[in-house]
């Protein structure tokens, strides 16, 4: 076996229940650890979109987009770790900031590009957007300070291309579900 | 959808979700249901007497999968299995799991509580559609009358295209009884994800066919996916054209005919000893519709390490799962071979079949079968009589575990489909229903179930379901008074120590008198002619206790993870021999 590295997956799925679980529970089955899952809806009805990434090595990769494939509830799958991809994860963090040294922590936001979305007495809220890489050096130079919370919405990515996925993703031609049934 | 017209859907009256069903069950062509009622399925039943199709009540929904996988099996078509919800339901999972495995194609219908009660953990309520989602090819919750028919088309087009599997559809008793206008939509369904279909791209196709013509010391390996895809005929043209011999899986065992000359037998951790040093000598290895499991391939490191592979398989997701191969034809087998056979030189190998039928003499496992009469019985004997005495013909149908291995290696088996087993899931239990549903789906065969005592035991009940039904099958218990297989492996890894292996059944002579069956008992090798004979001519299902050596071993064996060439050999002193009679 070949050594493992990091691969992010799109994956093109209907709309239907229980697709995120097909998903997840084939990537369990097949010993896969999960680092980031993120599900939406597209720019075309019935149609979700998930960016998966994970470890694994070059076979093992080849062999999770067939498995996906597999699925038939899955339309269209792209392993983007050799294409031209942008990848964007946003994060929440509070941290610990009182009058003495908020201008300090929001000098150091500033300096990421990170957004302070709140401030209260004790503690402001930054918003950033961007790589995991660049949000993990802000984690780095806030920490001192004290986290008190962070969420992060894992990672979601796009291929820099002008090739429409309607072009490439097979139309569903499933009646909608019922609103009541329609989840992820 | 619009009435009539251009859609091709057109309306045919009332129906309740319950006779829906049963409709599109009579479209797909099914003759024959095997299940089990139960509260939440009761509307289904209650419909079942408006309809021609056959149902066979088994005597446990396992029972009832089995039988549909030994349908399917036996016939290539889609065997059904009806079972209510909760218990019912769960008790399929062994057998959805075991077509899984296997690749079989079955839908199974399950009755779930109704959709407003879902959630609630409500009197027999399982998740079943959660329970099987990971050994179900594709499964489906069904809440609403109108998606009953489009989903069990959908059921049968996904449990029987590309590489089959095994199907699930959970319909909720409220959408079993209501009732809508029935709209009968016969286009061919399509999934917009689904693409079942590959084709090898025929630069690879050429590239292989120059491998092959380059090849000194090749292989084909006969996989289950020969059978699957009725390819057999196509493997003997390319066998004629290249005069390489062939090694089977136990699933691919009857894909290619076992007298054929070049014909090599099973490969693998009971294989023939000569075929697994062959595999280790050779430069080629062509698999056609097979996977390289664990069974087969040994020790990975030091598998067929002088081979080039071609992996010649349907599902892209089986390429370089195992066994790294240098060119994958992803493809359905026959079309495969159809596009590889022109580009074929025709050539002879005698170098190399001459190197095979060196290794051939010094390490045959066909040793038991030809000494003379020595007062113990072998099942190796019982299995090797059986095949004379049906000169080869019978459709038999293995349990798991030791007779499973010997019936591989001493009934040779000439046609596809004649042989039904669960190779990959090795399911205990499997061999009685399995042939209930396999007599079924070929009334004209003679189905013989050979399993050992333990298996038996686990589904004898079914005994019940041939008397009611009348099914006629003969059952040979190949009895050693031990779960003889673990048995084995304590004897040879475990320092003897049997724990839990030996075991106690009940009379099987009388077990089947108490069905009303017919039951007879075998002590001796000169026995056996005159008590088939009989079995053969009664009315009845015949079940007959073959009293075998109880401390007898498979061999050759290799040990789980050893080297394919590793083999542990019968000692003395019974002497090996290659001569088959």
């Amino acid at each position: 076996m070949s050594h493992a590295t990091r691969h992010t997956f799109i994956a093109y799925v209907e709309d239907l229940p229980g697709v995120l679980n097909r998903v997840t529970s084939l990537l369990r089955r097949r010993n896969y650890n999960i680092v980031s899952l993120t599900v939406g809806r597209t720019e075309r009805p019935g149609v979700s979109r998930m960016t998966i990434v994970l470890d694994a090595d070059d076979d093992g990769a080849r062999r999770i987009e067939a498995n996906l494939y597999k699925l038939v509830n899955v339309l269209w799958v792209e392993n983007t770790s050799e294409a031209a991809t942008m990848v964007r994860e946003l994060a929440l963090i509070k941290v610990r900031a009182d009058a003495n040294i908020r201008s300090e922590v929001m000098r150091l936001c500033d300096v990421f590009r990170a957004r302070v979305v709140d401030v209260g007495p004790e503690a402001l809220v930054a918003e950033i957007t961007g790589t995991g890489d660049k949000i993990d050096g802000l984690v780095d130079v806030l920490r001192p300070f004290g986290l008190v919370e962070m969420v992060r919405t894992g990672v979601v990515a796009m291929v820099r291309s002008a090739e429409a996925t309607a072009d490439r993703v097979p139309l569903s031609t499933r009646p909608p579900p019922p609103d009541d049934m329609r989840a992820a | 959808m619009a009435e009539g017209g251009s859609s091709g859907a057109r309306s045919e009256g009332t129906r309740t979700g319950a006779e829906i069903m049963w409709e599109v069950l009579g479209r797909e062509g099914v003759d024959v249901v095997f299940g089990y009622p139960g509260g939440a399925i009761m509307p289904v039943y209650d419909a079942m007497l408006k309809y021609s199709i056959r149902h066979v009540l088994v005597r446990h929904e396992q029972g009832a999968a089995h039988m549909a996988d030994g349908y399917a099996r036996a016939s290539g078509r889609v065997g059904v299995a009806l079972a209510t919800s909760g218990p019912g339901a769960t008790n399929l999972v062994t057998g959805i799991a075991t077509a899984m495995l296997d690749s079989i194609p079955i839908v199974c219908i399950t009755g779930q509580v109704s959709s407003r009660l879902i959630g609630s953990d409500a009197f027999q309520e399982t998740d079943i559609t959660g329970v099987t989602l990971p050994i179900t090819k594709h499964n489906y919750l069904v809440t609403r009358v109108e998606d009953i028919a489009p989903t069990i088309r959908e059921a049968f087009y996904v449990a029987r295209s590309g590489r089959p599997g095994p199907v699930l559809v959970d319909i909720t008793k409220d959408a079993q009884q209501a009732s809508i206008d029935f709209v009968w939509d016969g286009r061919p369904v399509r999934l917009p994800g689904y693409r079942p279909d590959h084709r090898a791209r025929p630069e690879d196709v050429k590239r292989a066919a120059d491998m092959i013509d380059h090849s000194e010391r090749p292989i084909v390996f006969c996989g289950h996916g020969v059978i699957a895809a009725g390819a057999g005929e196509l493997v003997g043209e390319f066998v004629e054209k290249t005069g390489i011999p062939v090694a089977s899986t136990l699933l691919g065992l009857g894909g290619f005919p076992a007298t054929h000359p070049l014909s090599l037998g099973m490969m693998g951790m009971h294989g023939e000893a000569w075929v697994n040093r062959a595999i280790q000598e050779s430069d080629l290895i062509v698999a056609l519709g097979m996977r390289f499991d664990d069974r087969v391939t040994g020790k990975l490191e030091t598998y067929a390490p002088r081979a080039k592979k071609i992996h010649c398989e349907l599902d892209p997701a089986e390429i370089n799962k195992n066994v790294h191969v240098d060119l994958p034809l992803v493809g359905d087998v026959a079309d495969t071979l159809r596009a590889l056979l022109p580009a074929l030189s025709k050539s002879h190998r005698s170098a190399w079949l001459a190197r095979i039928h060196e290794l051939k003499g010094d390490s045959a496992v066909r040793d038991i079968q030809t000494l003379p009469h020595c007062g113990r019985l072998f099942a190796a004997h019982v299995l090797h009589d059986l095949w004379r005495i049906t000169e080869g013909k019978a459709l038999v149908v293995t349990d798991v575990g030791q007779h499973q291995m010997w019936e591989a290696q001493y009934y040779k088996h000439d046609f596809p489909r004649k042989l039904i087993t669960s190779g990959g899931l090795g399911t205990m239990g499997f061999a009685l229903p399995a042939a209930i549903g396999a007599k079924l789906a070929k009334p004209e065969e003679e189905v013989w179930v050979v399993v050992g005592d333990g298996g038996f035991q686990m589904t004898a009940a079914e005994l019940s379901t041939c008397a009611q039904e009348g099914i006629k099958i003969h059952v040979a218990v190949i009895n050693n008074g031990y779960l003889g297989m673990v048995r084995q492996w304590q004897q040879f890894f475990y320092g003897g120590r049997y724990a839990a292996t030996p075991m106690r059944g009940p009379d099987f002579v009388k077990l089947a008198d108490a069905h009303g069956l017919l039951g007879m008992r075998v002590t001796e090798r000169d026995q056996i002619p005159a008590v088939v004979a009989t079995a053969r001519a009664a009315k009845e299902t015949a079940v007959i206790d073959f009293r075998v050596e109880q401390e007898d071993s498979v061999y050759p064996m290799v040990a789980a993870g050893a080297d394919l060439h590793d083999m542990i050999r019968r000692p003395s002193p019974i002497v090996e021999t290659a001569d088959d009679d």
